[in-house]
């Protein structure tokens, strides 16, 4: 019924063509002109010493993201959904917060933070640590955007679940930690699956937060991210998209995670 | 002894099984203790708060005369300005763009449907760097389709658009779904045409979902960084965007500036945030 065939067929064309120029074309051709100097050159160019490292650096900076951002993403959800306390609403808009700031303000806070002449900079002075310019800066950065998603993730499901099954479990005697494991976190997990996902994709693409506090110094403090931009503007160009395949294969990877989790979470 | 009580006391069977555990202090399910919302507030305070506060600070540093200096400066107003209009045209672009896209995605059918609604969430996955080597790589000096918008406005609006994508589609996606297509059958066999019964029925249902996708949207647009740097060339009083600025103050030595520019920034994703907070409360209160 409502709109008629050849108008429906416009619409329809309409939305792929926005989608086509928009997305994929682009990445297409990123691909094909990755492939085009042949397998052998993208591979040669993804194990250099330097692209070795940031593809390490990257995957350190994710595996301490992740599982510290999960842990207490799902403690920050219980906190807003099931706490009662003042200074909730507060909490609740605080976790959306490196959702709606610019990754170059994430950047810039850091290094007023722990920087040479930051709020910490004369005590990790003293202590000899460095941390902007090197790669904890990278992983803080990388922790602060990740914040969120877990935790928004869980919100929802927690409050569809409700709390009857968890006070049965009471009533039969379980602990809360025994009720938590039993009970809720069961019933969250594709919701933490969606949220670690998501994360994950997050961490290992961030570019702006980590840019502004690497230092940019090749083969130690560079991530997948900046040597793609490194190449890029040293004209090496088939680098740049060798390393950018490689970000684009782990997107389509990520993708297909989301694809085959969101019915799970949905229905769960 | 009040009714009330007698009742309670004389119907034992109409209280749910576990409600003696819950009179006799019992906890109603998991509820976060004292120790949860402790860790969570200071693990909040220590990631998110400190840094932000450090950003505040630094902008104020040389008093508010210095913070406005910077904040007025032609470069940073130019900047500012720039990234505002060009968020605002994004976001009104992806108001009508994610729509018909989400319209598309629900009410159509075709081959290959539930591959391109898989699509609709690549800009989230693909780092915001490769999204702009992508688009300069298509769009940009040498392409395959013979146009060249490197270093122009437009390149930083089609940058825009690329990350900003998902929200609207995302947002209208699940109120489409749910929405009782009775009226519009109704309206249809009183005569109306498609067009009419979308704009009269069907469009005022997604009104709050749309707009809702387009503040997260413009909240993304004005702070994007990565899928701008490089195919806006970033030309001062052109094709530069506030971040950019930000970092390339920064860079120059000009921490103050930068800092003070960034609070602005801060104060308008705030803004963002304070409305999409409305909108979800008004929504509520229109639901009861």
């Amino acid at each position: 019924m409502s709109a008629e065939r050849p108008a429906r067929l416009g619409l329809r064309v309409l939305a792929l063509a926005y989608l086509g120029a928009l997305l994929l074309v682009p990445v297409g051709v990123v691909l094909y002109r990755t492939l085009e100097p042949g397998i052998g050159a993208v591979w040669a160019s993804l194990t250099t010493p330097a692209a070795i490292h940031a593809f390490q650096l990257t995957m350190t900076a994710a595996l301490v993201a992740v599982p510290l951002n999960t842990v207490l993403g799902i403690l920050a959800a219980l906190v807003i959904v099931r706490g009662r306390f003042r200074g909730r609403a507060l909490l609740d808009t605080v976790i959306d917060l490196p959702f709606a700031i610019s990754p170059i303000v994430v950047g810039l806070s850091l290094i007023f933070v722990y920087g040479r002449t930051g709020w910490l900079g004369d005590a990790l002075a003293r202590a000899g640590i460095q941390i902007i310019f090197s790669w904890p800066a990278i992983v803080l950065a990388t922790v602060f955007v990740t914040v969120p998603f877990v935790a928004r993730e869980v919100a929802p499901v927690l409050r569809e679940i409700g709390t009857e099954q968890e006070q049965a479990a009471a009533t039969l005697g379980a602990s809360s930690w025994q009720t938590f494991r039993r009970v809720t976190l069961p019933a969250i997990r594709w919701g933490v699956a969606y949220g670690v996902v998501l994360s994950t994709a997050r961490a290992i693409g961030e570019f702006g937060a980590v840019s502004v506090v690497s230092g940019h110094i090749a083969g130690q403090t560079e991530t997948l991210t900046l040597l793609v931009q490194e190449r890029f503007e040293n004209f090496n160009v088939a680098g740049a998209y060798a390393a950018s395949a490689l970000l684009a294969v782990i997107a389509l990877c990520t993708l297909l995670a989301m694809t085959m989790i969101k019915p799970r979470k949905e229905y769960a | 002894m009040s009714t009330e009580a007698v009742i309670e006391a004389t119907a034992p069977a109409a209280a749910p099984p576990w409600a003696h555990a819950v009179r006799n202090g019992a906890p109603a399910g998991v509820r976060p203790g004292r120790l949860s919302i402790g860790v969570v507030t200071l693990w909040l305070s220590l990631v998110v708060l400190l840094p932000l506060a450090a950003v505040v600070a630094k902008s104020l540093q040389g008093g508010i005369g210095a913070f406005w200096a910077a904040v007025s400066s032609a470069e940073a107003v130019a900047a500012l300005r720039f990234t505002v209009l060009v968020s605002l045209l994004v976001t009104a672009i992806n108001a009508a763009a994610g729509t018909l896209i989400a319209w598309v995605l629900v009410r159509d059918e075709f081959r290959g449907r539930r591959a391109v609604g898989a699509l609709i969430d690549l800009p989230f996955a693909l780092p915001t760097i490769v999204a702009g080597i992508t688009l300069l790589a298509l769009y940009g000096q040498g392409g395959p389709v013979g146009i060249d918008i490197a270093y122009t406005q437009a390149a930083v609006a089609f940058a825009l658009l690329f990350v900003t994508l998902p929200f609207v589609v995302r947002s209208v996606q699940p109120v489409l779904m749910e929405l009782d297509r009775g009226m519009e059958e109704a309206a249809a066999s009183l005569g109306a045409g498609g067009w009419t019964t979308f704009r009269r029925i069907v469009l005022p249902n997604l009104v709050p979902a749309i707009l809702a996708g387009c503040a997260l949207a413009f909240a993304r647009a004005v702070g994007e960084f990565g899928s701008v740097v490089l195919i806006s060339g970033n030309i001062p009083f052109h094709t530069q965007v506030a971040s950019v600025f930000v970092y390339k103050q920064l860079e120059g030595g000009a921490p103050v500036s930068a800092a003070a520019v960034s609070v602005v920034l801060l104060l308008l994703s705030l803004a963002v945030l304070a409305a999409i907070r409305g909108l979800a409360f008004l929504g509520a209160r229109h639901e009861r």
